[in-house]
């Protein structure tokens, strides 16, 4: 048997060298082309799949709709990779030449996240697999400013200063927002340079945060990410397709050119992982209140079971702590929850560290003020992961509404 | 389909025609304030069958020349010829091809003829090739903003279309007359 195994191993082999040697040119050379025509190919009509061998998986010409009421990238299942900028516009961007940006950057976006080339793009090869790529607009205080007369979301600022917070300003704030998402890396960074370049003679780039989770397929759609602390993360987060997710993730005020948008938080947490090193398995789990295999409260046994917060342990202590994450992480008032869609950031080392990482905490809410502050208050009064966990990088953006073919985002602040 | 237009596609249409006679470029189709309000009621063309331009963009600029790129589709049965082209922000359109100049140098210069767009082809409008040249512009090209292109084709028929503006760091092709010729020297 294991002469066998190893003679078609080795047969393999040869087969991928051979195929290298000779065919290896070609091929890569030819696939770009290939894809393309096979993606214009079932676009145009229904007919069968051609015969021909297919290298790449279904996964990678998965397309999400770019046009509707809401823009894309909030309630669509997290992709794999995700790059969160932020522009600061030149002095000269008045309402009109925003206005010009937004119908770019939409065209862009809308064609790219079907798997086209935008227009004038130099690198049409690297737009044929979008693989769920996602392009998400928001606006910072200055956009909003630019029409005074109509009246903007009152929590759009920057948020009030929280006494964990050791705050980078080369992490904060900005003027617009991209959230550029895709299961494909190389997708993902044409699709933002692209992006780019068509803004940059309106605005430069403010901060630039890449992100991760899985690789898509590493696990089945819908399993919560874990974050490099091990930990299950965003296990109690509302769920795209129901009405408890519209309530507390869409502005439902008609009288705003916001409504059907919504509130936009990004929270760079950084995590000590050198000091979560010296922390034994039950420490960690102390901490948070979930166990790390399952993600199961302490008091539970499935990630999804309810913690019971009253559960007393033998000497008469509470099972999940005062101190844990999930306690104070939660809050009374039903109405006072946020949508989490955050990503990994593992970032080259500095000094004599050997790690450099965290979460971009990246949370949507239709009322930053009334969902994302108190909770984040609770948990600067009391939350023992603080102990690792060093928020560097805040910003707030208003998410527009998603438009209708012909239209951009933004039109219903900057339009007439 | 029959479509009234403007003055400016009357002019173009009539440039159109002397390019198939030898003029060498589409003069002032611009602001068209010389033409009569009369002729331009009186001015009816086709749209032509089967023929729709896609996928056009304009080069941003702020003064000087530029180019519109792009995808002439002719699903029709009949080759068709693009014979002018006119944007009321350019005071002289031309129809360019790039080719080599002779010396392994690549530069544009006006396209004999028109473009033919084969039945059931398309005809590409791209950065390095033919292209639709914008020259004395009246002002600058500014990206997000459009310009109105009109396409005027031999049989007399005409597209009219909003194009957009995009910036672009590519599309400085050589003009065939400013290209070094061999031995010129520097």
């Amino acid at each position: 048997m294991a002469d066998s195994s190893a003679a078609q191993t080795s047969a393999r082999s040869k087969l991928s060298r051979r195929g290298l040697l000779l065919g290896g040119a070609v091929a890569g050379f030819g696939a770009a082309a290939a894809i393309g025509a096979d993606v214009l190919m079932r676009r145009a009509s229904a007919v069968p799949a051609p015969a021909v061998p297919r290298e790449e998986p279904a996964e990678a010409s998965a397309v999400v709709d770019f046009y509707g009421e809401h823009q894309a990238g909030i309630a669509t299942e997290p992709q794999a990779h995700c790059t969160f900028v932020a522009l600061d516009l030149r002095e000269d961007v008045d309402r009109a030449g925003m206005a010009r940006l937004m119908r770019i950057l939409t065209d862009d976006a809308a064609r790219l996240t079907a798997g086209s080339a935008a227009l004038a793009d130099s690198e049409p090869e690297l737009a044929v697999l979008p693989a769920r790529l996602t392009v998400t607009f928001g606006f910072g205080p200055r956009v909003a400013a630019l029409v005074p007369e109509k009246p903007s979301p009152e929590w759009l600022g920057p948020l009030p200063a929280f006494s964990v917070d050791r705050l980078d300003p080369h992490y904060g704030d900005g003027d617009v927002l991209l959230q550029v998402a895709s299961d494909d890396p190389l997708t993902l960074a044409h699709a933002l340079r692209m992006l780019l370049k068509d803004a940059r003679s309106f605005a430069t780039v403010r901060w630039h945060q890449p992100g991760f989770r899985r690789a898509r397929g590493s696990e089945k759609p819908g399993t919560t990410m874990r974050n490099l602390f091990g930990q299950i993360d965003g296990t109690v987060n509302p769920v795209p397709g129901t009405r408890d997710f519209d309530d507390l993730v869409w502005i439902a005020d008609r009288s705003s050119w916001a409504h059907g948008g919504t509130g936009f938080v990004l929270r760079r947490i950084g995590m000590d992982l050198d000091k979560w090193d010296r922390l034994d398995r039950e420490g960690r789990e102390q901490s948070v209140g979930r166990t790390l295999d399952s993600g199961a409260p302490l008091t539970g046994s499935r990630e999804h079971d309810e913690p019971d917060f009253a559960a007393k342990n033998a000497v008469g202590f509470p099972v999940i702590a005062e101190f844990a994450h999930i306690r104070r992480a939660r809050l009374a008032d039903p109405s006072q929850r946020i949508f989490r869609r955050g990503y990994n950031y593992d970032e080259p080392p500095f000094g004599t560290g050997v790690s450099h990482s965290g979460l971009l905490f990246a949370s949507f809410q239709a009322d930053v003020t009334h969902q994302f502050v108190p909770i984040q208050r609770s948990l600067d009064e009391l939350d023992l992961l603080n102990e690792w966990l060093v928020p560097v990088g805040s910003a707030v953006f208003v998410i527009p509404p998603g438009c209708a073919p012909g239209g951009y985002i933004g039109e219903t602040l900057l339009g007439a | 389909m029959i479509t009234r237009t403007s003055t400016r596609l009357g002019l173009i249409a009539a440039a159109a025609l002397l390019v198939l006679t030898g003029c060498s470029s589409t003069e002032a189709p611009g602001a068209g304030a010389s033409a009569s309000p009369s002729e331009d009621a009186a001015t009816v063309h086709r749209v032509p069958a089967g023929v729709t331009l896609t996928d056009a963009w304009v080069k941003a600029t702020t003064e000087g020349m530029s180019a519109v790129f792009g995808d002439i589709v002719n699903t029709g049965s009949e080759d068709v010829t693009l014979s002018a082209a006119g944007v009321s922000e350019s005071r002289m359109v031309e129809l360019h091809e790039t080719v080599d100049n002779g010396s392994g140098q690549m530069v544009m210069r006006q396209k004999d003829g028109g473009f033919v767009i084969p039945a059931g082809g398309t005809f590409e409008l791209r950065p390095g090739g033919n292209h639709i040249m914008l020259m004395d512009l009246t002002g600058p090209l500014v990206a997000g903003n459009t310009v109105t292109l009109t396409l005027a084709f031999m049989d007399g028929s005409v597209i009219e279309q909003a194009v957009p503006i995009k910036d672009f760091a590519g599309a400085n092709e050589t003009y065939e007359s400013e290209a070094p010729t061999p031995g010129s020297g520097h």
